[in-house]
């Protein structure tokens, strides 16, 4: 009685999270250009998404700014955990709780300070004839700054697993540092770097406050497209974009296995 | 001779398809420290949680002070469990983990505040009241793991490898204070271990398991010096258990070499297992055979064929000092012995070896695992 | 090299970026709020959260987040609670299956919901195949409540699960142990160790939902207005920052209250996040 009560209930919140999907995905072979009327099967929608300029911008936009914030994120979480593990305790404690500001906060607040930043810089700087364009690069910046406290939080603790005597025994074998470093440290912290890379590129490709707030007119990624879209009617096309993602997701999340959720197994992995 | 308190009828218990016990037939007495001792997947621990009812037995019957508790849930049960690493609650103070079960039976708060007064006492942490389980080390939480179980006067104590994680010094210690905290209590205990040592220390009973099968039932005297067959021979102490033919009453084949012995009834002719502990074989050095002084090596076989009309010569291999002894291996006939000995042989030695008739273990050798196992009757 | 050099080479360059684009920014938002135009000191930014149509926002947002948080909670307790009683092996696909909407675009998830509420959605077509009176379900608090609680219930479901599947079963056999039966072994000794998860569920649900305005803009319509769309209207329709600003500093003092008392009801939080 209580197995077939909790099945029920298994299958009540399954069916939740993913009716709407399911609709979504419904939507993106819909041949009608209106979500409101059903008008038979197509992959239409499929083909004129690639041929879309705008939306394959936005695809562009989007994946080069999760690859480029995940990757610049990743190393200078690496830097920052290095130098954070050789601190005392105290100071190492202020200056996490600095660096988990964007985590904790709420992030349209972050996107408002980091807009107000580069129009205050900008304005500074306009004395000298120089401008501040909002576009690739604030919103890169805004995408490295909300990833940064997760890739430390993802490779912190393996640095404080890690055995010193196993570098200092390379040492004493003849390595050179940075042959130690490569060879003996960098395997052991491997998969907290590698989580820290995933969970950021993830993130970022998620994201839509702070690319709201950060970007600048003309352009877009995904998340941005889809929210103006929104508000002047949608294309069919993003369907089938976002039915391709969710896809593709699945397939690696299948693949690479365990793929648990995102900030939640960060934060409460700790 | 006191009752029989728990009465464990004919259990049999699998996971997931694989047997874990097997018909197995046991019971303790009253005021018995009772130890099941075997490998890991022996079944020891299974056996442990079905009469804490933990695990629900297949088949069989759990019988509790002559009543039937199979199917009884573990809160209603006479007895208490200290966990292996201690399942401490991480998220209350010693005094209360302790008090949790008093709580749970509504005591009144000054009879509980007296028990934990006491409890901590018995355990040698008085003061200790306020503290959380996180601040104590291993051997404190195990301390607080059995006042915890104690202060609710069970009729058994039921203990799933308590000491496992505690360091070797800790872990001698705790044995003494197990020891007399039963003798104060005037309780059972039930423990579970797979340290022979642990086992030989503590017990007025051991029960020797292996892969779902009681191997053995007998004070630690009686499972060292008889062990009923290799299994129990090889897991308590080191042994040598080498391959025998039983020529007849009281003369075993070794090697080729005929031994005196006392067992009987194994037939003539017939495989058997002999087991024979280092500590139980002599050693003779011999003159250097380069010298040839054949008068010298006369003497040392007289001398140890006083011992025993059939020895074997050989060759030490490897020494290793002990302190009390030392740690001899011999080369003889393709098989390395173990031997402990007062005396020093230095490596290379060539050495005349021999064993006192009533040191010499005769075993059946076992057609299968079933029958090795043997049954309650034994239970002496 | 030089020990001083590395050091600055290792921590020089992620304390740049953490003085530059979060503690500056942070204080830029103070110094908007707390001027006017032409950079003298005002109040009147933070005051500006008075007016009837903005306290309506504000009360509205701390209703329907509270509301949304607490049935996220209720619903995932008992789903982690099935989860980890779950045979293992299984338990890591399973969760997968109710973590993976997460990796779906958040914008596209509450989408999907604005088709299936709207006037001509998906719901009000069925209802209308069965001969049933159609709902008016889109543009209204419930739909923007309705749509927290999907978007965020596997931000509560995680952290539950992880510190429910953390309890070492034997701890809970300890307490049926000692007597205690199946409700006072979930109040006296479950719940309370799975807390830390509750709480880190709690404020990962609570601050988002406060905070939102793009939940609110696709199922509310410009009918509904929440906090978050007030504060967005002020930068990027009005244009002025230093009343966005005051409001922003208003809401930061609400996300700080919960966080202290989430604090307060549980120590380890504050270990969690400020340590790691």
């Amino acid at each position: 009685m209580k197995k077939v009560l909790s099945r029920i209930y298994l299958a009540f919140i399954f069916i939740l999270l993913y009716a709407p999907i399911a609709v979504l995905i419904i939507f993106s072979f819909n041949n009608s250009r209106t979500r409101a009327k059903w008008g038979g099967w197509t992959f239409h929608w499929y083909i004129s998404m690639f041929q879309d300029g705008a939306i394959m911008s936005a695809l562009y936009n989007t994946l080069i700014i999760a690859l480029l914030s995940a990757l610049i994120s990743t190393l200078l979480g690496l830097l920052a955990s290095f130098s954070l593990i050789a601190m005392k305790h105290k100071k190492r404690t202020v200056i996490m709780s600095l660096l988990d500001i964007p985590m904790l906060n709420a992030e349209i607040v972050t996107g408002i300070s980091l807009m107000l930043i580069f129009i205050a810089v900008g304005q500074f700087l306009s004395k000298w004839g120089y401008t501040i364009e909002f576009g690739f690069g604030t919103v890169l910046i805004g995408h490295i700054t909300f990833n940064l406290p997760y890739t430390v939080l993802l490779i912190l603790p393996k640095l404080r697993q890690l055995n010193v005597s196993t570098y200092e025994a390379a040492l004493d074998l003849g390595a050179s540092r940075f042959l130690a470093f490569r060879k003996v440290i960098l395997p052991d912290i491997m998969s907290g770097v590698l989580a820290g890379f995933m969970l950021a590129f993830t993130m970022s490709l998620d994201d839509f406050v702070i690319t709201h707030f950060t970007k600048g007119p003309g352009f877009d990624t995904l998340s941005t497209k889809i929210y103006t879209e929104v508000r002047k009617g949608i294309k069919p096309e993003m369907y089938a974009l976002s039915t391709l993602l969710f896809v593709s997701i699945l397939v690696l999340l299948l693949i690479f296995g365990r793929g648990r959720g995102k900030k939640t197994t960060a934060v409460s992995q700790v | 001779m006191s009752t029989k308190l728990i009465d464990l009828q004919n259990i049999t218990k699998s996971f997931d398809g694989n047997l874990v016990l097997d018909d197995m037939n046991l019971y303790i007495r009253e005021n018995e420290f009772l130890t099941l001792l075997g490998p890991s997947g022996c079944g020891k621990t299974t056996t442990l949680r079905i009469m804490g009812g933990f695990e629900t037995p297949d088949k069989g019957r759990v019988i509790f002070d002559g009543q039937d508790i199979t199917s009884l849930a573990p809160n209603k049960r006479q007895l208490n469990t200290v966990f292996q690493k201690y399942a401490l609650f991480t998220h209350m103070s010693v005094a209360e983990n302790i008090a949790f079960g008093l709580r749970i039976r509504k005591k009144s708060e000054d009879y509980i505040r007296d028990k934990i007064k006491y409890a901590l006492k018995l355990v040698n942490l008085e003061g200790f009241e306020d503290r959380t389980p996180d601040s104590l080390s291993g051997g404190q939480q195990q301390r607080i793991a059995i006042a915890r179980a104690i202060v609710n006067e069970p009729k058994v104590l039921l203990l799933d490898e308590p000491l496992g994680a505690l360091d070797l010094k800790l872990r001698q210690d705790m044995q003494y204070e197990l020891i007399r905290l039963k003798n104060e209590l005037g309780i059972t205990f039930i423990y579970v271990t797979h340290d022979q040592e642990e086992a030989l220390t503590m017990s007025d009973t051991i029960v020797v398991m292996n892969q779902g099968y009681i191997q053995q039932i007998g004070s630690p005297e009686d499972i060292y010096n008889e062990p009923q067959n290799a299994f129990v021979a090889d897991f308590i102490g080191d042994s040598n258990i080498v391959n025998g033919t039983m020529i007849q009453d009281k003369l075993v084949e070794i090697f080729g070499v005929r031994f005196a012995c006392v067992d009987t009834g194994f037939g003539n002719n017939n495989p058997v297992d002999v087991v024979i502990r280092p500590e139980d074989v002599e050693l003779r050095l011999l003159p250097d055979i380069d010298s040839g002084d054949q008068e010298k090596y006369d003497e040392a076989v007289r001398k140890i064929t006083r011992v025993n009309p059939g020895y074997f010569e050989g060759t030490v291999s490897h020494i290793i000092f002990k302190g009390m002894h030392y740690e001899i291996e011999v080369q003889s006939h393709g098989f390395e012995w173990l031997v402990l000995s007062t005396r020093m042989f230095p490596v290379g030695s060539r050495v005349l070896m021999s064993v006192d008739p009533f040191n010499i273990q005769i075993m059946n050798k076992p057609a299968s695992e079933a029958e090795m196992a043997v049954t309650m009757d034994e239970h002496l | 090299m030089n020990k001083t050099l590395r050091k600055l080479l290792l921590g020089g360059p992620y304390m740049v970026w953490i003085a530059a684009f979060i503690i500056i920014p942070l204080f830029t938002v103070v110094y908007y709020g707390l001027t006017d135009k032409t950079g003298a000191f005002t109040v009147s930014n933070i005051t500006a959260m008075g007016t009837p149509e903005r306290l309506k926002a504000l009360i509205l947002s701390l209703i329907l987040s509270l509301i949304a948080t607490a049935i996220c909670l209720i619903m995932s307790y008992p789903l982690a609670l099935i989860l980890t009683k779950m045979k293992t092996g299984a338990t890591g696909f399973i969760v997968t299956i109710f973590i993976i909407p997460m990796w779906m675009n958040s914008l596209l998830r509450i989408l999907a919901w604005q088709t299936l509420l709207e006037r001509n959605g998906v719901i009000n077509q069925i209802l209308g195949a069965l001969h049933l009176p159609k709902q008016y379900m889109i543009n209204t608090p419930y739909a923007i409540a309705l749509g927290m609680i999907y978007d965020f219930l596997p931000f509560m479901l995680l952290p539950i699960y992880n510190s429910l599947e953390r309890i070492d079963p034997n701890v809970v056999n300890a307490a049926y142990d000692l007597g205690a039966n199946r409700f006072q072994t979930f109040w006296k000794v479950i719940f309370p160790l799975s807390l830390p998860g509750v709480i880190s569920g709690i404020t990962m649900v609570f601050v988002p939902a406060l905070t939102t305005f793009v939940i609110s803009d696709f199922l509310g319509g410009s009918k509904v207005l929440l906090i978050g769309n007030v504060i967005e209207q002020q930068f990027t329709q009005v244009g002025n920052w230093n009343v966005g600003s005051g409001l922003s500093l208003v809401l930061m003092v609400f996300i700080l209250i919960s966080m202290a008392v989430m604090q307060h009801y549980d120590k380890d939080i504050g270990e969690r996040t400020t340590i790691l």
